[in-house]
């Protein structure tokens, strides 16, 4: 009798059986569960995404390859560009934002628990989806199975005659799916940051952070709903027998670009906001000095998201647009240079004068600085319809918005990931480790993609599978796919770090780097409430004022 | 630990922030707008580009009583939400049927006009451009008219059962805002199909 009590209260020690954990995990409505499943989620499609991109390069590597064939090299592409801005840069960066949104602003879970676990699983389902095409795809007919219509679909290639089977319908459907699951969350993002700020958080001292991603979440319902309407469109057009891209009926191929390209250029911008949050918390805190010119951040960040939803048709120069449009579109692409150098310009600010700290994030955020200011640059000149004409759908265009993702994006993240898994998870992640990963990254990058745009000025074209040799691109297309293989090992890195730190890290305690947000104040990782009382703020930096009694930050509002 | 106390404490019975439901549904009411844009750019953007027959101007005849129906229950759902409000639940019941009844007409007219153009016209939505943007458009409208009515018909069970008091009128104003958009939509839908595209 007395043994079997103390069985089952061993049993609870050792923790819940497995069944019951995993029941927890989908079954929850905690923002933070739904954040950590947000970026698991992304970082499984990480490597996924990357494996195409490695089978891409591999057969680009010397002309004439036979790595794969010519379909598998199209679906490949198709999937890496699908996967990559859908079911990885959107979720990672809604799970970093489902996670700590609702802790900087001292709110104890996001406006709509239930319709935020709902958007997660909507996306979650949207992911299986494309991949299901692989198995069921092909349908009765023979026809192929992943997509291979290019992550942009244009008409009249995604039409019923040019593309039979389902493969196209899976791409469809998924992005409406795991389109309504991002217009869901940014509902809930909005409505968390307008409605649940805690007493003294005034839209003025929120983070940067917060006020990023509710930038973001906005943009998000002004640009994923283009492309679900569009969406709609095609199934209409390939189910229904409708004509809205059917040229031979009167449709449009060009409103399917229109249409796409409204919602693909905020895209960008939907991706790299929440990128600005990241560094836009990590650089002060690691230069010892609050952020540089707090509203004019806030301010270039609005007018980034106006400007930048009347940018899309820069990338249809080459369809034959007048010039009124041309020069329309020109302009504005150049005039969204103007808030994005601000920012730079404030994190350098920042900065200036400050004790930098040379941690990994840092490094990251550093490397973000340049990187995503050479992007910018390239930007700059594809902006000109002219050099467009000559560029456009070559690899300069592929190296390009590769800056953008990769350098930009994607290093933001990594400066992300060091930053905030020791609250996530308890642990620090190993510094050593951390700048081998960085290194060995901004080594493959660099060889990779600054190289890539070489060959593009040379005059190679995206998407072809093989190419001729001797045309001055073959050692380029070489050393590319060795960067690449070197951003292989440093993701290798990465997870190895992830995994070896979650069991052997340094404990982080609740503020390992002396930071000023509100997430720090509660014990890493947060307990499920967040805050057992609502915290009041009465600055940008509620920490400093709870560590500098005698000199706080609300003296000087 | 988590509870910070600031050197300048605020104030906590000013700090009002707004309703969580209404800044939802204005976020849901932001995105559906751009997709019913989209819809009616294609619409605009393919009159009088289709390659055969039948044209808005042959078949097309204008919905004048269901639009007066549909555009009445706004006034019938707003004044329902406010009898809630104050607790007359007999008047807000009634009010609420109203609402329901009218948006059930419009959804009736719409079904005798698509029955027309099909089975009269020949009409249908992969007749021609007219056809396919027309049927898309006229469509998306009438399946919010259908979400909606599913939701008013939900809390209409409730208010039967008496579930529905003075209590939930923050929830009722929520899906009276969704209802006020579905017929300010239907505004620029008819001013679109019925005005500019005959």
């Amino acid at each position: 009798m007395s043994s079997d009590a103390l069985t089952i209260q061993a049993t609870e020690a050792a923790g819940q059986p497995w069944t019951q954990t995993l029941h927890g995990w989908v079954t929850t409505v905690d923002h933070k569960r739904l954040g950590v499943l947000y970026i698991a989620y992304a970082l499984f499609f990480l490597v996924i995404g990357g494996i195409e991109a490695t089978i891409i390069r591999i057969q680009l590597m010397y002309p004439h390859n036979n790595f794969v064939s010519p379909q598998v090299f199209n679906r490949m592409f198709t999937m890496h560009g699908t996967t990559m801005i859908f079911f990885v840069a959107m979720p990672v960066l809604f799970g970093f934002a489902n996670y700590l949104v609702p802790l900087m602003i001292g709110a104890r879970d996001m406006a709509f628990p239930r319709l935020n676990a709902f958007s997660f699983w909507l996306t979650a389902f949207g992911g299986l989806l494309l991949y299901f095409s692989f198995f069921g795809g092909n349908g009765l007919y023979g026809a192929g199975t992943a997509p291979d219509v290019g992550w942009w679909a244009y008409a009249p290639l995604a039409s019923r005659a040019f593309s039979p089977g389902h493969s196209s319908d899976y791409w469809t459907i998924s992005l409406l799916a795991s389109g309504f699951g991002s217009i869901g969350t940014a509902i809930n993002i909005i409505a968390t940051i307008i409605c649940m700020r805690c007493p003294g958080m005034k839209l003025s001292r929120m983070p940067l952070f917060a006020w990023l991603n509710l930038v973001m979440s906005g943009m998000v319902l002004l640009a994923i709903t283009p492309l679900s309407a569009a969406q709609i469109m095609l199934l209409v057009d390939r189910y229904l027998g409708g004509h809205f891209f059917d040229t031979q009926a009167g449709g449009s191929a060009t409103l399917w670009m229109h249409f796409f390209w409204i919602f693909g250029h905020p895209e960008v911008y939907v991706l790299i906001i929440p990128c600005f949050a990241f560094v836009s918390e990590i650089v002060p805190v690691f230069s010892r000095k609050p952020i540089f010119g707090y509203p004019v951040m806030v301010g270039a960040t609005v007018c980034i998201a106006f400007v930048s939803l009347s940018v899309w048709a820069h990338h249809m120069f080459t369809i034959g647009m007048n010039a009124y449009a041309n020069s329309f579109f020109t302009i504005t692409t150049m005039v969204v240079g103007i808030p994005t150098g601000i920012k730079i310009f404030n994190w350098l600010g920042t900065m200036w004068g400050g004790k930098i700290q040379f941690k990994t994030p840092m490094l990251f955020c550093i490397g973000f600085l340049f990187q995503f200011l050479i992007a910018g640059l390239t930007g700059i000149m594809l902006s000109a319809a002219p050099f467009d004409w000559q560029l456009s759908g070559s690899y300069f265009v592929v190296a390009h918005f590769h800056y953008v993702i990769v350098g930009g994006i994607l290093f933001a993240l990594f400066g992300a990931f060091y930053y905030w898994y020791p609250k996530i998870t308890g642990r620090m992640l190993n510094e050593s480790l951390g700048k081998l990963h960085f290194w060995l990254f901004l080594i493959g990058f660099h060889l990779t993609f600054d190289l890539m745009h070489i060959p593009g000025l040379l005059g190679m074209p995206r998407r072809i599978y093989t190419y001729e040799p001797g045309r001055g691109w073959d050692t380029l297309n070489f050393l590319v796919t060795i960067g690449a293989f070197v951003q292989g090992v440093a993701i290798l890195v990465f997870v190895a770090n992830m995994i070896i730190s979650y069991f052997k890290g340094a404990e982080a305690g609740n503020d390992p780097w002396d930071a000023w947000t509100l997430e720090w104040s509660v014990s890493s990782p947060p307990p499920e409430y967040n805050f057992a009382a609502i915290p009041t703020v009465a600055s940008r930096r509620p920490l400093w004022d709870l560590k500098h009694p005698e000199d706080p930050d609300s003296r000087y509002e | 630990m988590s509870a910070i106390a600031s050197s300048l404490p605020e104030t906590r019975g000013a700090w009002k922030l707004p309703s969580r439901g209404k800044v939802g549904m204005a976020c849901l009411i932001f995105a559906e707008s751009a997709i019913f844009t989209i819809f009616v750019v294609a619409y605009l953007f393919y009159i009088g580009k289709s390659l055969t027959g039948p044209t808005p101007r042959e078949v097309l005849e204008t919905p004048i009583f269901y639009t007066i129906c549909l555009l009445s229950s706004s006034l019938t759902i707003h004044f329902a939400a406010k009898f809630l409000e104050r607790g007359r639940r007999g008047a807000f019941l009634l009010l609420w049927l109203l609402t329901i009844t009218l948006g059930g007409l419009f959804l009736y007219g719409t079904g005798v006009e698509w029955h027309r153009l099909i089975y009269e016209h020949g009409l249908t939505i992969s007749t021609n451009l007219f056809g396919t943007t027309y049927y898309s458009l006229v469509g998306l409208h009438a399946s919010h008219v259908i979400a909606g009515l599913s939701m008013l018909s939900i809390v209409l069970i409730f208010g039967l059962a008496g579930r529905v008091g003075p209590e939930h009128s923050g929830r009722v104003d929520v899906l009276s805002m969704y209802w006020h958009f579905v017929d300010v939509v239907w505004i620029v839908v008819f001013t679109v199909v019925y005005v500019i595209g005959r």
